[in-house]
C-alpha cells in the first residue's frame, strides 16, 4: 500500500470526514441545542452562534419547567434514577446467576450442557414482545405488575445470555491444568473456583457486566410494556417528555444528552471489550 | 488460605461432582423458565379468539388466526414492511460498514480514534436516537429540514410523509447500527493473515483484484456473522420505529412488533397479536439457528489462531 497517490489520499480524507460528519453531527447538534432556549433554536436560518445557557439543565434537575402556561412539574430525574437502579440491579442479579452457570457450562462439561446453553442463547434472539404481552397479564395476577422486582426479572432476558456467553468463553480459555493442579493440592472445587478461576476470568466478567449495563440502560420495549410512569427509565420517559405539549425543545435536547451520557461514557471507558461482547465473543477485538 | 480451613469446609458442605454443574446452573435456569411459561401462553393465545374488550367471547379457534392472515391485506403489509426494512437497513449498513472498515484498516492512532468515536451512536439507546433525529427533522426548526430546503426540497416532511417515512427510519437505523458492522469487519480485516497481501503486492496485482479475490473471500465468515446477527435484530426492530412514528403515517411502518403492540394495546386483539409474534418468532428462530452455526465456526477459527 505504499504506492498511494496524492489523489487517493485526498479522496480518503474526504471520505473519512464525511463518515465522521454523518455519525458525529447528530450528537454535536443535540448537545448544542441543549444549551439554547427556544428563541435561538427556532431561528431561521439556524446558526451555531448563540449565548449558551444552562437553564435547560437547571430545569431538569430541579424538576420545574417554565412554560407560557405556567410552571410544569416534571420528574425526569426520577427517570434517570430508575434507569440507574434497573440497570445496576439487573446486572447484579445477572452476575450472581450467570457466573456460576457460565462456570458450569464452560469448565465442567456435562450432559445436556450445550443444549441448555444454546436454549439460553436463543432467548437473545427471540422477539421480546412474544414474552412481554402474556407477562403483562401474568404480572397483574401475581402482583408483580409495575414493580422493580418484576422489571429486573424480565431484564434478565437481555442481561443473562450476554453474561453467560461472554464469561463462559473466558472460563473455557483458562487452562484446565491450573485448576487441576490446585485441586490435587487438596482444595475443594469452591476454593478453586474462588481463588483460581474467578480472578482469571475477571476481565471477562467486567466486560460482560459493563456491556450488560449498557444494554439494560438502552432497553426500551420492556419498560414501555411493563412499567408505569413512576418506574419508567429514561428511554421511555424521554418519549413521554417529547409528546408533552408546551415543552421547550432545548429541555428535550438536554434530557436526551443526560440520558445518553452514562452509556457513552461507559462505552468509551470499556471500548476494548466492546467488539468481543457485541458479537457474543465471535470476534476478538 | 490455611490448610486447616480447607478440610473443614469440605466436610461441612459437599455436593457430589456429578450434580455440581446442575446445581451451579439451576438458578439461572429457573429464572429463564419463568420466562418460558409466558412463551407457551403466547402460543396458546395465538390459537384462541381472544379480545381483551370481549373476554366473554374467548374460545379456542385453533388455526383461525393464522388462516385469516392469508386473506388479510394488513398482514401482508406487515410482512412486506418488515422485510423491506430488514433488507434495506442491513444491505446499506453492510456496504457502508465495509467501506468504513476498509478506510480505517491501517492501525494508526487516528484510525483507532475514529473507530472509537463511531462507537458512540451504537451505544446510544435506539429509542433516544430516534428522538434526536426527530428533533433534527422537525419541520419548524429541524436542521435536516433546513438542509433539505437548501438543496431544493422545500417542505421535506421526513417521517411524517408516507413516501419518505421509511427512508427516515432506515437512516436512523443506519446511524445507530452501521458502527456495529464496521467494528466487526474491522476486527476481521485486521486479523487476516498478511502473507497473501504481501505476495500480491510483490507481484503487482491490481488493488481492485486483490479486494475481490483475496480480501472479500477471506472476510466472508465475518460478513456472514454480521449480516445474520443484524437481520435477526432488524426484522424485529421496534424501538426506532415506535419512537419515531408509532408505525405511521397510516400503516407505512407497521413492522411485526409494532403491529403486534398496536393490536394488543389499541385494538386489544390478543389472538391476532400473538399469532403475528409467533410468525416473527419462526422467522427469527430459523435465522438464529443458522447464525449460531456460523458463529460457532468463526469462534473455532479464532480460537485455532490464538
Amino acid at each position: 500500500m505504499d504506492q498511494t497517490s496524492t489523489l487517493e489520499k485526498v479522496l480518503r480524507r474526504v471520505a473519512i470526514s464525511l463518515v465522521i460528519l454523518f455519525f458525529m453531527f447528530p450528537i454535536f447538534w443535540i448537545v448544542l441545542m441543549s444549551f439554547q432556549t427556544n428563541e435561538t433554536i427556532l431561528r431561521v436560518p439556524p446558526s451555531v452562534i448563540f449565548e449558551p445557557t444552562l437553564s435547560n439543565y437547571v430545569a431538569l434537575v430541579t424538576g420545574k419547567l417554565e412554560t407560557q402556561a405556567g410552571t410544569l412539574e416534571i420528574n425526569f430525574m426520577s427517570n434517570l434514577w430508575n434507569s440507574l437502579f434497573l440497570s445496576a440491579g439487573s446486572v447484579a442479579v445477572g452476575l450472581i446467576l450467570g457466573i456460576p452457570a457460565a462456570y458450569a457450562f464452560g469448565r465442567i462439561k456435562f450432559r445436556g450442557s450445550e443444549d441448555i446453553a444454546f436454549t439460553l442463547l436463543s432467548f437473545r434472539f427471540a422477539p421480546p414482545l412474544l414474552v412481554l404481552l402474556p407477562l403483562t397479564i401474568y404480572f397483574q395476577k401475581i402482583g408483580l405488575a409495575d414493580t422493580y422486582f418484576g422489571l429486573i426479572w424480565v431484564y434478565q432476558l437481555i442481561v443473562l445470555p450476554l453474561i453467560l456467553w461472554i464469561v463462559r468463553g473466558y472460563f473455557e480459555d483458562i487452562p484446565a491444568d491450573i485448576e487441576y493442579a490446585y485441586r490435587i493440592a487438596g482444595h475443594s472445587w469452591f476454593s478453586t473456583f474462588r481463588t483460581v478461576a474467578l480472578p482469571l476470568a475477571m476481565p471477562g466478567i467486567a466486560a460482560a457486566g459493563l456491556l450488560a449495563f449498557i444494554f439494560a440502560w438502552n432497553n426500551f420495549i420492556f419498560a414501555l410494556v411493563l412499567a408505569s410512569a413512576d418506574k419508567q427509565p429514561v428511554t421511555v420517559g424521554a418519549l413521554a417528555f417529547v409528546t408533552a405539549s408546551g415543552i421547550q425543545y432545548g429541555q428535550v435536547a438536554a434530557g436526551i444528552v443526560l440520558s445518553i451520557l452514562p452509556t457513552l461514557a461507559l462505552a468509551l471507558y470499556a471500548q476494548r471489550y466492546l467488539v468481543e461482547g457485541l458479537s457474543l465473543g465471535a470476534v476478538k477485538g | 488460605m490455611s490448610d486447616a480451613a480447607v478440610p473443614a469446609k469440605r466436610k461441612g458442605f459437599r455436593i457430589s461432582p456429578g450434580a455440581l454443574p446442575y446445581v451451579l446452573s439451576l438458578p439461572a435456569l429457573l429464572v429463564c423458565i419463568g420466562i418460558l411459561v409466558p412463551f407457551f401462553t403466547a402460543v396458546a393465545y395465538s390459537l384462541q379468539r381472544y379480545r381483551l374488550s370481549q373476554p366473554w367471547a374467548r374460545r379456542w379457534n385453533w388455526g383461525e388466526n393464522y388462516w385469516n392472515f392469508l386473506s388479510d391485506s394488513s398482514f401482508w403489509n406487515t410482512l412486506k414492511v418488515s422485510l423491506t426494512y430488514a433488507i434495506l437497513t442491513v444491505g446499506l449498513e453492510l456496504v457502508l460498514g465495509l467501506c468504513i472498515a476498509l478506510l480505517l484498516q491501517k492501525r494508526t492512532r487516528f484510525n483507532n480514534f475514529v473507530s472509537i468515536m463511531l462507537l458512540m451512536p451504537l451505544m446510544t439507546a435506539p429509542a433516544l436516537a430516534s428522538l434526536m433525529w426527530k428533533l433534527m427533522t422537525n419541520p419548524g426548526f429541524g436542521i435536516l429540514s433546513y438542509f433539505a430546503s437548501l438543496i431544493g426540497f422545500e417542505d421535506f416532511r421526513w417521517a411524517s410523509d408516507p413516501s419518505t417515512a421509511m427512508l427516515t427510519v432506515v437512516l436512523v437505523d443506519m446511524w445507530v447500527y452501521t458502527p456495529f458492522i464496521m467494528i466487526l469487519l474491522l476486527a476481521g480485516l485486521r486479523s487476516l493473515p498478511k502473507q497473501p497481501f504481501e505476495a500480491a503486492a510483490l507481484d503487482g496485482v491490481p488493488r481492485l483484484f486483490v479486494f475481490w479475490r483475496i480480501t472479500l473471500p477471506m472476510l466472508t465468515p465475518y460478513l456472514l456473522t454480521a449480516t445474520l446477527f443484524r437481520v435477526i435484530e432488524s426484522v424485529q426492530q421496534f424501538d426506532i420505529i415506535y419512537a419515531m412514528t408509532q408505525g405511521g403515517p397510516g400503516d407505512k411502518l407497521t413492522v411485526f412488533q409494532v403491529e403486534a403492540y398496536l393490536n394488543f394495546f389499541q385494538s386489544t386483539n390478543v389472538g391476532r397479536s400473538a399469532a403475528l409474534l409467533m410468525i416473527l418468532w419462526v422467522i427469527t428462530y430459523v435465522l438464529s439457528m443458522i447464525f449460531i452455526k456460523q458463529w460457532l465456526k468463526l469462534r473455532e477459527r479464532q480460537r485455532g489462531e490464538i
